[in-house]
């Protein structure tokens, strides 16, 4: 089955997500490597072979091993006060020093015996509240007892965990709005989707996702090549980008003018992907020099191979010339492998180029940190009528001057200016309410759908339902509403 | 034309989406020889629809036009005749990505109301995956039926009525994922649980009152789901508007024209102030939020067994 993925066993190779409450880290299950994750370390070897979803605790020398159901040791002695107000703070209610705690943990005692052993010496424990005693006991769980959950990668957690980890590299695209733009985009298998985003590959392989390997996408990136650092997180089968394309953004315009050729190619893509990986933590200004700087050397590299630079060679130092010369040998050596990788990209830019032409795409997905009023008034052009596109943005000003600009090119209707607010709960027995903080924003939305563009001007005779498509503060009325 | 997959032309037997402006729209039925009203006069099917491209404008026998448009889900879920409350598109996105839902995922769902949900689930996990839907009121069931053959979805769908709480899904261990809106989830929790994979897979329950959401995370906790956790989405729509402020009279205008200076008194002296007042303006783009929006649909609570 095309959509079978990664089994439900983990695999050596595999892409996989660790989790601890709610922090998440993309890992790939390698043997003999150590992981750094909330600030401790640990091998996977020992979880290869276990069901995804499995909980482990990490016993001494970074070794897992799964973490048995425990019953819980509160059967005990249920006593509790009913309020603080003999409770003092004096900070003297733990007899357990920073040191004795050391010594425990240096000992290699298991965390849940360390939170019995601070609960026993907490002298106001008995005279807190049942529930401030649940919280106490969390609150040490959380922090002596280290257990850990691998899970298999998808939209939602990966989602989830570049907008807590990484916002910055998504362009703060928060998972709800994510969600709301596969949904308005109705990407699903056998869709022909253009996608533009500069967001690590994470909106591509949220597409990918819902697209299970049918049907076709075609990635519009920038500069040197598209970047897919968070597309590999997903840890797609190999069929799954078969049919995944790329085109540069800076031959749209020829395209459209029917002057594009393959003869000058972008930089070479998978130099530039390889650089993005590595410089997974830098920041964005960084990544973005880098893939400046990359795009220069990329296109001139056949270049340097060629025998007329002799003479410069003659100033130079001998190990210098020593290392030109080695690296000139080695360059020949690639010069052969580099041409036919370039035949293939030609190649596969080409059928990009074609699949653009035919100009009946079934959506189109934009979430970058450019404006986005030029990309779409341009890729539109390629998008099949009554089809549905969706734009993020960090920002709701140039949306505004998007709606403005496609309203006067027209062939789109149904234009939406949204956002959507998310809101975690805590859900106790007698302590429910919402979580103390929510996600200030997550971005905004324009969608809309696609109709056949009449190229002369609208006919007057009906201007009524244009006018209903702008929508008056007249007509702003509760019937009005989405539901 | 099908809800699973685009079509490019208008054919007999499509369901078509008549959209009249601003959110005005409804659904049709397209059938040879058949005639549809709108406020702009007649469309005939024959000669105004069937064999068009979808996305094109029509005009009607009064001169007005409409766009016809491929149905999809959430033009379907915007336009269909409620039997019941329907979930919309916002909660939809957040459950579809919080169940990791895909091409090949297989589903439980109960009820299935207006069918609202379930299309949208079947477009997602279409063409590999099924939907094995719940109704215990057999109208609706029966009802729901009958428009999955219509829409062309019948091969990925079953409707089964009977009481969730009661029978379950009627299915075990094939599921990866259960969704419930019902009114009492939590009696349902242990049915969801045998529906779903010996691996593990994901449940959602959508509840609009907090007291579910309580009785429910219990009933979840007690049969062994992990990373319970609630959350609620609010959609904000925003009206594109080009407002114009005025500028403020603070004098500066009377001191510069006229000596004598600034006189409320002196009534050909106001006359001139609004004229100037009329001329300052500032004019922005602004995104303005609707007077009154959806403030709650429902809690939804998600979780894992694993």
């Amino acid at each position: 089955a095309m959509e079978g993925g990664p089994s439900v066993r983990i695999r050596e190779g595999d892409c996989a997500v660790l989790k601890r409450d709610e922090v998440f880290k993309a890992v790939s299950v390698l043997r003999r490597r150590k992981i750094i994750f909330e600030k401790q370390w640990f091998y996977l070897d020992n979880a290869i072979g276990h069901i995804y979803g499995t909980t482990f605790e990490v016993t001494s020398g970074g070794n897992l091993q799964p973490k048995q159901e425990v019953e819980e040791t509160t059967t005990e002695t249920k006593e509790a006060g009913t309020d603080n107000r003999n409770i003092v703070d004096d900070g003297k209610s733990q007899k357990l020093t920073h040191d004795d705690i050391k010594a425990l943990k240096d000992k290699g005692i298991k965390g849940q015996e360390i939170v019995q052993q601070l609960i026993e010496n907490s002298t106001t424990f008995r005279d807190k509240t049942e529930f401030a005693q649940d919280k106490y006991i969390k609150k040490k769980k959380k922090k002596y007892e280290a257990v850990i959950t691998i899970v298999k990668p998808s939209t939602r957690i990966l989602s989830t965990m570049y907008y807590a980890r990484e916002p910055g590299k998504i362009n703060h695209l928060r998972y709800d709005t994510l969600a709301q733009m596969l949904t308005l985009g109705n990407i699903h298998a056998g869709n022909k989707m253009i996608v533009v985003e500069t967001c690590a590959g994470l909106v591509l392989g949220a597409v990918m996702e819902r697209m299970g390997g049918y049907g076709s996408i075609i990635q519009m990136y920038p500069g040197g090549g598209p970047v897919r650092a968070a597309t590999s997180c997903f840890g797609f089968p190999k069929p799954f980008f078969d049919n995944l394309h790329e085109f540069p953004l800076s031959k749209v315009q020829s395209l459209l003018s029917g002057t594009f050729t393959t003869e000058t190619l972008p930089a070479d893509s998978e130099d530039n992907s390889l650089v993005e990986e590595e410089s997974n933590g830098l920041s964005e200004e960084k990544r973005t020099s880098l893939q400046e700087t990359e795009e220069e050397p990329a296109t001139e590299a056949p270049m340097e191979s060629n025998p007329t630079e002799e003479q410069d060679t003659m100033d130079i130092n001998a190990e210098d010339v020593e290392f030109k010369e080695n690296k000139e040998k080695e360059n020949k050596e690639n010069v052969r492998e580099k041409q036919i990788k370039q035949w293939e990209r030609r190649k596969k830019l080409k059928e990009a180029a074609a699949l653009l032409r035919e100009k009946n795409a079934d959506g189109l997905i934009v979430a970058s940190k450019f404006h986005p009023t030029p990309l779409l008034l341009s890729l539109l052009e390629f998008v099949a009528p009554s089809r549905p596109f969706v734009v993020y943005c960090q920002y709701k000003e140039p949306l505004l001057d998007c709606y403005t600009k496609l309203r006067e090119r027209g062939g789109v209707i149904n234009l939406k200016l949204s956002e959507t607010w998310l809101r975690n709960y805590q859900v106790l027995p007698d302590r429910s309410h919402p979580k103390l903080t929510m996600s200030g924003g997550g971005g905004y939305l324009l969608s809309g759908i696609t109709v056949v563009l009449e190229k002369g001007k609208f006919d007057s005779s009906n201007s009524e339902a244009l006018k209903m498509e702008e929508p008056s503060s007249k007509r702003c009325k509760l019937q009005d509403l989405p539901c | 034309m099908s809800f699973v997959e685009y079509g490019d032309t208008i054919k007999d037997g499509d369901t078509a989406i008549v959209f009249l402006g601003h959110e005005s729209m409804f659904p049709v039925k397209v059938q040879h020889g058949t005639v549809t009203q709108t406020k702009y006069g007649v469309i005939r099917h024959s000669t105004d629809l069937i064999g068009k491209k979808y996305g094109s404008k029509v005009t009607c026998s009064k001169g007005g036009w409409v766009f016809i448009l491929h149905p999809t889900p959430e033009l379907w879920t915007m336009n269909l005749p409620h039997r019941t409350q329907i979930l919309y598109s916002t909660d939809i996105s957040i459950i579809t990505m919080m169940l990791e839902l895909k091409p090949g995922s297989i589903v439980c769902e109960s009820g299935t109301g207006s069918g609202s949900l379930s299309h949208a689930l079947i477009r997602t996990v279409a063409p590999t995956g099924h939907l094995y839907t719940v109704e215990f009121h057999q109208q609706r069931a029966e009802k729901a039926r009958e428009e999955f053959r219509e829409h062309g979805l019948e091969h990925l769908v079953t409707v089964t009525n009977q009481d969730v709480c009661k029978n379950g899904f009627g299915v075990s261990n094939i599921a990866d994922a259960v969704f419930l809106d019902i009114p009492s989830p939590w009696e349902a929790i242990g049915h969801a649980k045998s529906a779903l994979k010996a691996e593990g897979g994901r449940i959602c329950s959508f509840s609009p009152c907090i007291e579910q959401v309580q009785r429910t995370c219990l009933a979840m906790e007690e049969y062994g789901f992990t990373e319970i956790n609630t959350l609620e989405i609010l959609l904000r729509v925003y009206n594109v508007r080009t407002i114009s402020l005025q500028i403020p009279d603070l004098g500066k205008a009377a001191e510069d024209n006229s000596s004598t200076g600034f006189d409320s008194s002196n009534p050909s002296h106001q006359g001139s102030l609004c004229a100037d007042l009329q001329q300052g303006t500032v004019q922005f783009k602004s995104g303005v939020p609707l007077r009154e929006v959806v403030g709650h649909t429902g809690y939804l609570t998600f979780a894992t067994k694993s």
